[in-house]
């Protein structure tokens, strides 16, 4: 009998665990969801809402490709997990027995205890079943009159984008003052500040929810802000306020768990042949000035390409590169590579190089280390840059001077765009001047 | 479970307005072509086609410049047109008969025959006509002006469509170049400097331009002495000169989606329907056997053309029967050996089919030889193959499927399955050029932009979610992927040969040695 490896999640750290096992072996193995009964892109869920996608052309694999494979898919809940029988037990009441167990169950919205967080018309933009509440309450601007979103991060802002796609008026409450700058710096966020107001969202700043009203049939009716008592009538409420590890139905089981479940460098659980992977996973310490927790696309999917490997023989530490991110923030896009942080949460030594162009939707920041003069990262708006050509800067060390006078090595911008390297080494040549 | 299929968005007032411009002008057509008697036909073909163009420009500017520049695709997969509703279903038909009078039965759209005037819509477009060439129209004059049009002013609305993007605007403005002036004014001006020169649009090139070796053509060019032998001396170097030195250094693109006229039409009239081409594994497959096999038929049928008028002695010409089939067949040997050679290891399991689709050629091209009488290639006229291809491939798959089935096939279905001069350059594309899309490290969410927006039915995702370039036949590099990819992913590139086909296992981003051992294995 070969190998059982059961896989409870398929999201994109659990499918590409099962694709890589695949690879490496003719091991059994069933992947266990009860969100979809397909792998889908949950990073594509806002554009099913907008019409640039149906549902399906967020599958990337076609539905014949998981019997191809060899890979089993179930549909179901999983209830608890028994880990001395090595059995799962589901909701519907049959029970799967397996060798090994792969945990990528992914993160859930967070509630902090909002009076009338569980009302109809609330909701978060996590499952597809988010994705079906909102298009039930939320189908245009006649049913939605009004929505309120609580939360000023990357998935807030999709949600808002999503919103404004069907012309219905979008409240959108941020806790910081400014938008998201626990990550970005203030030059890149008070830019993002004014291109959300730029798309006519009501960008609340500074402003946190106090409650949730409910109509007479348990519905939403309206919004209490917390910081003026304001009341904002609304029928749809976005919980967008982060995520967490989506981990309830491990609680009862022998498996450590901390916010998320507690894995090795290995990827490994308290229990023999348990692993657990993506947002779902918390390591005992940060690797790298990561945070221990990673609810990032990328991140679990590289958890699944390592484990893979672990899985089959080649037992080997989960040791992620150069860190690097993406987002589209309505039609900015942005990139990351490196470490760049927030003035909120960077060290003494990190000095920033700001740049904006005076159209206000494309800036960067270069983070240096500025006792050494060594390149720590950049963020970039607007502007596509090469991800291999700073990772090949980031190994080789390279100071700040060397990424500046080479930048346009790095561009990544469709042909014929305008190119704006120079302007930016003169500003930065200015800035050395002055300092 | 599926999501419900919401309302399509509302359109404003204004574009409401643009559309019943639009319909009116329209509207002057459909009266002319029920044989409405306009009294100052110029006067009334000039408001037609005006209100046409000035509908799509209105609708075009209320729909994107009163938002934000960025990318416009909200409600695309909920619009009845544009998701294979009713509308799609309505304007699919309408296109298709359209295409089948046009072909089959013009004298439907009022073209006189045995030197009768024009009546209905072609003589509508006689004043036209008469000013830019001195004659009157004919289905193809009416035919080449709608189609010019529709470049033109759905042109213009891509370029506002894609504002913030250079790329897509400096190609919509080559491609509404070179359809008014080459395939349209030019033929035009070149009959009324000679008006014995065949119709030639110089950008069309063999076998797109399957005609052109056609013996009518041949002598119509060669009665015409330094001209007529330049432009056919022209077509030749086209298709095997130019067109392989560009597509080495800028891809196929440089032809399909800069100067195609098909390319420009399915571009710009064509864009709204991009979306609607099949990423199946199976439509791909499908794909490769009928644009191969359409290829196969337009070499064999134009060198049995050739072959039919050509002498078996130099009485006629210098060119004879025997030597034409040697040619031909040591050109097609040395093409085959020289793949073999350098891509051999490439290829794997299609060189086998590549292998067989070659000697089907060679061998036809000999039988044909050696049982051919100056009526009969292997036992079938020559004018019936030839008639045949017109037929089938040059009106039947390129026009009525084509373009009538946009709104269900989506937009380049002609390109991607049947066009045997997207099939040489793609093949070139595959092999000797130094184009790609280059995947940026490990940056891609598996979104599917890419793939839904690809009108050639590549699934882009699939290699970008593997950090893999897109190297394919069929990719003619519109870069609309690029265009709107959340990520900046993608960046349609010429760069060199070495290292274009990278595929990985595993991306950029994760740990070095997992990736040497990984990816070097």
């Amino acid at each position: 009998m070969q190998e059982h490896i059961v896989i409870i999640g398929n999201g994109i750290s659990g499918v590409t665990a099962a694709r890589h096992i695949r690879k490496l072996s003719d091991k059994k193995i069933t992947i266990v969801s009860a969100e979809t009964e397909y792998f889908f892109s949950r990073t594509a869920l806002m554009y099913i809402y907008m019409g640039h996608m149906k549902f399906e052309h967020t599958q990337p694999y076609e539905n014949w490709f998981w019997e191809k494979n060899r890979i089993d898919l179930k549909k179901g809940y999983v209830n608890n997990i028994d880990t001395d029988a090595k059995t799962l037990h589901f909701a519907e009441g049959d029970s799967l027995k397996y060798d090994k167990l792969i945990i990528a169950t992914g993160s859930k919205p967070n509630k902090f205890g909002w009076p009338g967080q569980d009302l109809e018309g609330v909701m978060g933009m996590y499952h597809k079943q988010d994705l079906e509440n909102l298009e039930k309450h939320a189908p245009n601007k006649d049913v939605c009159k009004r929505a309120v979103i609580v939360g000023g991060g990357l998935i807030g802002i999709e949600l808002a984008e999503m919103l404004n796609s069907r012309s219905i008026p979008v409240t959108f409450l941020v806790r910081e003052d400014s938008f998201w700058n626990g990550v970005l710096p203030s030059g890149e966020s008070e830019m993002i500040n004014r291109h959300i107001k730029n798309h006519h969202i009501d960008l609340r700043l500074g402003m946190n929810l106090k409650e949730i009203k409910s109509d007479e049939n348990g519905k939403v009716k309206s919004i209490i802000i917390q910081e003026t008592g304001e009341e904002i009538e609304c029928d749809v409420v976005g919980l967008t306020a982060g995520v967490s590890p989506n981990i309830d139905f491990i609680k009862d089981s022998n498996i450590e768990t901390g916010r998320g479940v507690k894995v090795n460098r290995y990827l490994e659980t308290n229990i023999p042949d348990v692993y657990a992977i993506g947002d779902c996973a918390e390591q005992h310490e940060g690797i790298n000035g990561r945070r221990p927790i990673e609810a990032v696309w990328y991140t679990g999917r590289m958890m699944g390409e390592t484990l893979a490997q672990t899985v089959c023989g080649n037992r080997i530490q989960y040791n992620p590169g150069h860190w690097f991110n993406s987002a589209k923030f309505l039609d900015i896009e942005y990139q990351t590579y490196g470490w760049v942080f927030s003035e909120r949460s960077k060290q003494d030594y990190e000095k920033h190089f700001h740049w904006k162009h005076e159209d206000d939707t494309k800036c960067i920041t270069v983070a240096y280390n500025k006792d050494t003069n060594k390149f720590l990262g950049i963020n970039t708006f607007g502007i596509r840059m090469r991800h291999e050509t700073f990772d090949t800067w980031l190994t080789e060390n390279r100071d700040v001077d060397y990424v500046m006078n080479h930048l346009s090595e790095a561009n990544f911008d469709p042909e014929f765009y305008s190119h704006y390297e120079a302007e930016i080494l003169s500003a930065y040549n200015k800035q050395l001047q002055i300092a | 479970m599926s999501l419900a299929k919401p309302d399509a968005i509302d359109i404003t007032n204004k574009q409401k307005i643009a559309l019943a411009i639009g319909v009116i002008g329209l509207f002057i057509l459909t009266l002319a072509l029920f044989n409405t008697d306009f009294p100052n036909k110029g006067l009334f073909l000039t408001l037609s086609l005006g209100l046409i163009s000035g509908g799509i420009i209105i609708y075009s500017r209320e729909a994107y410049l009163t938002k934000l520049e960025g990318i416009k695709n909200d409600g695309v997969w909920f619009k009845s047109i544009s998701s294979r509703g009713i509308w799609g279903w309505i304007v699919g038909i309408i296109l298709t008969t359209f295409y089948i009078v046009l072909y089959f039965f013009p004298k439907y759209l009022g073209l006189g025959t045995d030197g009768a005037e024009n009546s209905g819509l072609i003589s509508l477009f006689d004043p036209l006509s008469q000013l830019l060439s001195g004659r009157n129209a004919s289905q193809w004059f009416v035919y080449g002006t709608l189609y010019t049009v529709a470049i033109l002013a759905f042109g213009y609305k891509f370029i506002l469509k894609y504002r913030h993007n250079r790329y897509q605007q400096v190609r919509t403005v080559s491609v509404m170049f070179f359809q008014l002036g080459f395939a349209f004014l030019i033929p035009e001006f070149m009959y009324v400097m000679n008006n014995s020169l065949p119709y030639y649009d110089l950008k069309s090139m063999w076998p797109l331009n399957y005609y052109i070796f056609d013996e009518w053509s041949v002598n119509g060019f060669l009665s015409n002495g330094n001209i007529g032998l330049a432009l056919i001396l022209f077509g030749i170097i086209s298709i095997f000169v130019i067109s392989p030195i560009l597509t080495y250094k800028y891809g196929k693109r440089w032809y399909c989606s800069w100067v195609c006229g098909c390319g420009g039409l399915a571009e710009t009239a064509g864009d709204s329907f991009r979306q609607l081409s099949s990423k199946k594994m199976s439509a791909w497959k499908l794909e490769r056997w009928l644009i191969h096999t359409v290829l196969v038929f337009s070499v064999v049928m134009t060198t049995a053309m050739i072959y039919t008028y050509l002498g078996y002695d130099k009485n006629d010409f210098w060119l004879t029967r025997g030597l034409f089939i040697a040619l031909v067949i040591g050109f097609l040997t040395l093409v085959f050996a020289g793949v073999m050679f350098f891509k051999g290891k490439e290829f794997g399991k299609d060189a086998k089919y590549g292998a067989i689709g070659f000697f089907v050629v060679i061998a036809a091209l000999l039988i044909m030889h050696f049982t051919g009488t100056t009526d009969n290639i292997f036992f079938i006229k020559g004018g019936t193959l030839r008639s045949a291809y017109g037929l089938y491939i040059g009106s039947i798959f390129s026009g009525v499927i084509g373009t009538g089935f946009y709104p269900i096939l989506g937009s380049r279905s002609w390109c991607r399955f049947g066009c045997p001069m997207a099939a040489i350059l793609g093949f070139q594309q595959r092999l000797f050029s130094k184009f790609r899309i280059t995947t940026n490290g490990g940056q891609c969410i598996s979104c599917g932009n890419c793939s839904n927006s690809c009108e050639m039915g590549i699934d882009v995702r699939a290699y970008a979610q593997k950090g893999e370039n897109i190297v394919r036949s069929s990719c003619v590099g519109c870069g609309i992927c690029s265009a709107v990819c959340p990520r900046g992913v993608l960046k349609l590139e010429n760069d060199t040969m070495e290292g274009r086909i990278n595929p990985t296992e595993i991306l950029l981003g994760n740990d070095v040695d997992l990736m040497d051992l990984v990816n070097k294995k």
